[in-house]
């Protein structure tokens, strides 16, 4: 099923991803009144075991943009190119059948098992979706994925409801895993859960994936979370990557305005500390993706703005660090000051 | 990581009772003491009819179309327990002939509702798009077509079969199952799990009836329980027009119309047929509103 491996292709390859949604009135002459661009040409590339956090404000078209990666959307525009295959061209069963090497693990842990499916069934369908086994193979193949995922066997007999949302969302990481795939977009996968609940669903999805090879994309909307299990980092804003670099790059060192006053807002577990912290305050809100500024999208909003910035659209560019990338025309400038 | 504190938690949550969904609705419909009751009128006039046959034999002594015209109308006695008709008919055997007619009618009315209302309501609001629009005024026009002249509009073309009633009656009740399976199908599309199932790569029919349809059973069950008497009441009314159940056969509807043209000399004829239809419609209601209440998803929550 797996294509081989090419070593000068990616793993993941995205182009010019986009995800527009028009917004229609009228009852039966439906016309359009507007386009919401979520995600409006995202491009990265991701290498086989890689994990990338993704972070941005809600809103920002993230988790649009992981639906669309697998799928689920169908893009508006460019393409997903997931070991050599087209993902954005396929269709009906072909798209079916390459299901089985890329999962999803969603939000809320509450809505996305069937509560009327026991774990076993649940387990066992995801299993044999694609890689059928002999139904007397079920019982240990599925108390092998409760055992990875940290929970015991007799958690197969159990309905959804039974278990806690931290039990849930292991139960929804096994589910993805049952199909063995080799890419898994974890969309928020946390932020359902209580605070303390958080590090050990972060540290199985750390951990399964090491194990694993699986490449991850985990999408929050908080950079501390994202800081501890990500290789790379790509910060979104209004439907675009405005950077991407390596993990401790982008916070040691952000190179984007936006970036900068994301992380000067994570406070800091230590109150001498915190207290000297300096915060850049964002002014405004998110502007509407409805009605995008024209130029920079964050130029309304940024300390560093000129007037070009109204005018210019940033293209995502390769900055002074190897493999760090930043969407902003004066980002060099204001990065050596 | 700490495994040690899930096992515990699991053997906690597993000693509690009523670990299933359905063992859950169970046990609330027994705390509902009306919709209890209801069960059990429900069962043992369904016992009792359907074992008319029996009855007769043993129990009554007379058949439902049993004459003596010698007898004629006498009210109730040892003999008679709920008195006869003017040709000498024993009520109490014809009340629970009719009874089975009823409830058959009722029964077999409301699974033909069923299977098609939630075959295409399922369809509709799962295919969605020009689809949905399309099979959903076909909805909206059959239902703005007047009943009873369909009805009539049948009888007259295919003579009176008794199994042309389930059909003119399925072929009614079935528009509001539709548009109930329909809307839940929408509201169930947008959930996680469903996406979840998509994302797994299984095909639109298995999640149609793996994880669609088993989510709708509560309100289907619901329903049905709630259409049932409704059927009952319709076939009584056909049957009360003289376009039901034809004589010797009989129905409630028929004794209840028999009934009422003599009321003022034998008003037994009217009050028992009455009395018996009125309990179970009531007892049919109130076990429709107790699975509403057992199987409502919010009320599982806490």
């Amino acid at each position: 099923m797996t294509a081989p491996e090419n070593p000068a292709a990616p793993f993941l390859r995205v182009e010019n991803l986009a995800a527009h949604f028009p917004v229609e009135r009228g009852f039966v002459i439906r016309r359009r009144v507007g386009l919401v661009r979520a995600v409006d040409g995202v491009s990265f590339d991701l290498r086989k075991g890689e994990i990338l956090g993704l972070v941005g404000e809600s809103g920002c078209g993230k988790s649009t943009l992981g639906r669309a990666l697998l799928q689920l959307i169908r893009p508006t525009a460019g393409a997903v190119i997931l070991q050599g295959r087209h993902l954005t061209a396929l269709r009906g069963a072909l798209l079916r059948e390459a299901r089985a090497d890329f999962q999803m693990i969603f939000q809320d842990p509450y809505a996305s098992l069937n509560p009327r499916m026991t774990v076993f069934d649940a387990l066992s369908e995801a299993i044999q979706a694609h890689r059928p086994v002999p139904n007397s193979e079920l019982p240990a193949r599925v108390t092998a994925l409760l055992a990875k995922v940290g929970l015991p066997p007799r958690a197969q007999r159990g309905y959804p409801h039974e278990f806690s949302g931290g039990q849930r969302q292991r139960l929804a990481i096994a589910r993805a895993l049952a199909v063995e795939p080799q890419l898994i977009v974890a969309d928020e996968p946390v932020s359902a859960l209580d605070v303390s609940i958080q590090a050990q669903i972060i540290n199985l999805l750390a951990r399964v994936s090491r194990e694993m090879r699986l490449t991850l994309i985990f999408i929050s909307h908080d950079l501390s979370v994202v800081k501890y299990i990500s290789d790379r980092i790509a910060v979104m804003y209004l439907g675009r990557i405005v950077e991407i670099g390596p993990a401790g790059g982008v916070f040691e060192h952000p190179l984007h305005p936006y970036t900068k006053a994301l992380i000067s807002a994570i406070p800091i577990p230590d109150p001498r500390r915190e207290a000297l912290r300096s915060r850049i305050l964002l002014a405004g809100d998110p502007p509407s993706p409805l009605q995008p500024p024209p130029g920079c999208p964050f130029h309304p909003r940024c300390a560093y703005a000129v007037d070009r910035c109204s005018q210019i659209v940033p293209a995502l560019e390769p900055q002074a660090d190897p493999g760090h990338a930043a969407a902003c025309i004066r980002a060099r400038e204001i990065n050596t000051a | 990581m700490m495994p040690e504190s899930n096992v515990q938690t699991i053997r906690r949550i597993e000693a509690e009772p009523g670990a299933s969904f359905w063992r859950d609705a169970w046990r609330r419909l027994r705390k509902n003491k009306l919709a209890l009751f209801g069960l059990a009128v429900v069962v043992v006039l369904s016992a009792l009819c359907f074992l008319e046959p029996l009855l007769c034999r043993y129990v009554i002594g007379y058949t439902y179309e049993q004459q003596d015209l010698a007898l004629g109308p006498v009210p109730p006695c040892r003999a008679h327990w709920l008195g006869t008709d003017p040709l000498g008919r024993d009520l109490l055997a014809r009340l629970l002939y009719g009874g089975r007619i009823s409830l058959m009618v009722g029964l077999l009315g409301t699974a033909v509702s069923l299977t098609i209302g939630v075959i295409y309501g399922a369809v509709s609001g799962f295919v969605g798009g020009n689809l949905d629009a399309l099979l959903m005024r076909a909805v909206d026009i059959l239902y703005a077509l007047p009943f009873t002249i369909f009805v009539i509009l049948l009888m007259v073309f295919f003579g009176q079969d008794i199994r042309l009633l389930f059909v003119a009656i399925g072929a009614i009740e079935w528009l509001t199952m539709a548009r109930i399976v329909r809307g839940q199908v929408m509201s169930l599309k947008q959930q996680e799990f469903i996406e979840a199932a998509r994302a797994l790569g299984l095909r639109p029919s298995r999640i149609l009836l793996r994880h669609i349809i088993p989510n709708l059973l509560g309100p289907i069950i619901v329903y049905a329980t709630l259409t049932v008497p409704e059927v009952i009441l319709l076939e009584s009314f056909l049957s009360f027009l003289g376009l039901g159940v034809q004589p010797p056969q009989s129905s409630w509807g028929v004794l209840i119309k028999e009934g009422a043209e003599m009321m003022e000399e034998y008003p037994w004829l009217l009050t028992y047929p009455a009395l018996v239809m009125a309990l179970t419609l009531f007892s049919l209601n109130f076990l429709g509103d107790g699975f509403r209440d057992a199987l409502d998803v919010r009320a599982s929550k806490d």
